[in-house]
């Protein structure tokens, strides 16, 4: 799914799962985040990039620290600018909508 | 069941240089349940595989397809209407798979995008161990059920040989528990010592690749 964003034209992936040790799912996001390290370190490998991909881990009351982890993700990603792909298809640098 | 593991992705990309119109082929066989060539592992590696591609300015068609088992000829059979659309077939089955699919489609290259590993089973998920080596000739029920062939590291059958460590380890990686060591234990446990106690005899390896590649012909079932 995280690769189908790519795909899709996402410069940068946020994957957000709930507090470590605070899962409805007992380890789910702990699984979530071995699986986003596997992801990154293949982005690397097919130079994307892994630092394009990242889990933050947050509870559902948080939307203060939400919007921080959300503002962070956006300003690396733009910093990195496009994805090597969006280069090819033309899409250049282009303004992260919000 | 048979065990594989992904080639590194820029081994398979390397693989594909040629190519701009494949077929990507999983198999919901036993590389399913270790996870390597399922349906997740062909979208998975279907996506790495484009991203790459189209970063490096040559984008590649890729029809994503999961064969119910690549090792038997009906399931082969349904790639038919269309792999000669496509310049190759990239196989993410086992070794057997790769080369059946090659076997039925005479003018399409076959690549394997997986290593065959072993026969074993999942000790947890994520971890999975070799436990038979299929050498036609089975002594488990001599041993334990523990076989010596596969988990003795020199496949010795009347060991432990010179180099268990005192903490019944193998020479050759601490990691690997001395397979003499675990019949034994086993058989203690059994009450079946004296299995231990027989010589076995040199076991022969013409059931095993020594005879050549094998094949089981079973007449009731040809007819």
């Amino acid at each position: 799914m995280i690769l189908k964003a790519f795909e899709n034209g996402a410069d940068g992936v946020m994957v957000v799962g709930c507090l470590e040790g605070d899962c409805h799912y007992l380890t789910g996001n702990l699984r979530a985040r071995a699986r986003v390290g596997r992801v990154a370190k293949l982005l690397d490998e097919i130079g994307i990039g892994g630092e394009r991909v990242q889990m933050f881990n947050l509870s559902a009351g948080e939307g203060t620290k939400f919007a921080r982890f959300a503002t962070e993700m956006v300003e690396r990603i733009r910093a990195l600018g496009p994805t090597p792909v969006n280069v090819r298809r033309g899409g250049g640098q282009k303004e992260i909508e919000r | 069941m048979i065990m594989g593991q992904q080639k590194p992705i820029r081994a398979i990309l390397d693989m594909l240089a040629p190519y701009d119109k494949i077929v990507l082929a999983g198999c919901h066989g036993c590389v399913t349940v270790c996870r390597a060539g399922g349906q997740k592992e062909v979208e998975i590696l279907g996506s790495a595989i484009r991203l790459a591609r189209e970063a490096e300015g040559r984008p590649i068609e890729i029809r994503e397809v999961t064969l119910e088992r690549q090792c038997d000829p009906e399931y082969v059979e349904t790639m038919r209407p269309y792999v000669q659309d496509y310049q190759a077939v990239l196989s993410i089955a086992c070794g057997a798979g790769v080369q059946f699919v090659a076997e039925k489609y005479q003018t399409t290259p076959v690549l394997p995008g997986l290593d065959t590993t072993f026969i074993g089973v999942t000790e947890k998920q994520g971890i999975w161990a070799e436990r038979c080596q299929a050498c036609g000739d089975c002594v488990l029920h001599l041993t334990g059920g523990i076989c010596p062939v596969a988990r003795c590291s020199k496949s010795l059958f009347n060991g432990p040989c010179g180099g268990t460590t005192a903490e019944g380890r193998c020479e050759v990686s601490k990691d690997i528990p001395c397979g003499w060591m675990l019949i034994i234990e086993r058989l203690r446990n059994l009450n079946m010592l004296d299995n231990y106690r027989k010589i076995l005899p040199m076991k022969g390896w013409r059931t095993s690749r020594d005879g050549g590649p094998r094949r089981i012909v079973r007449e009731d079932l040809t007819q």
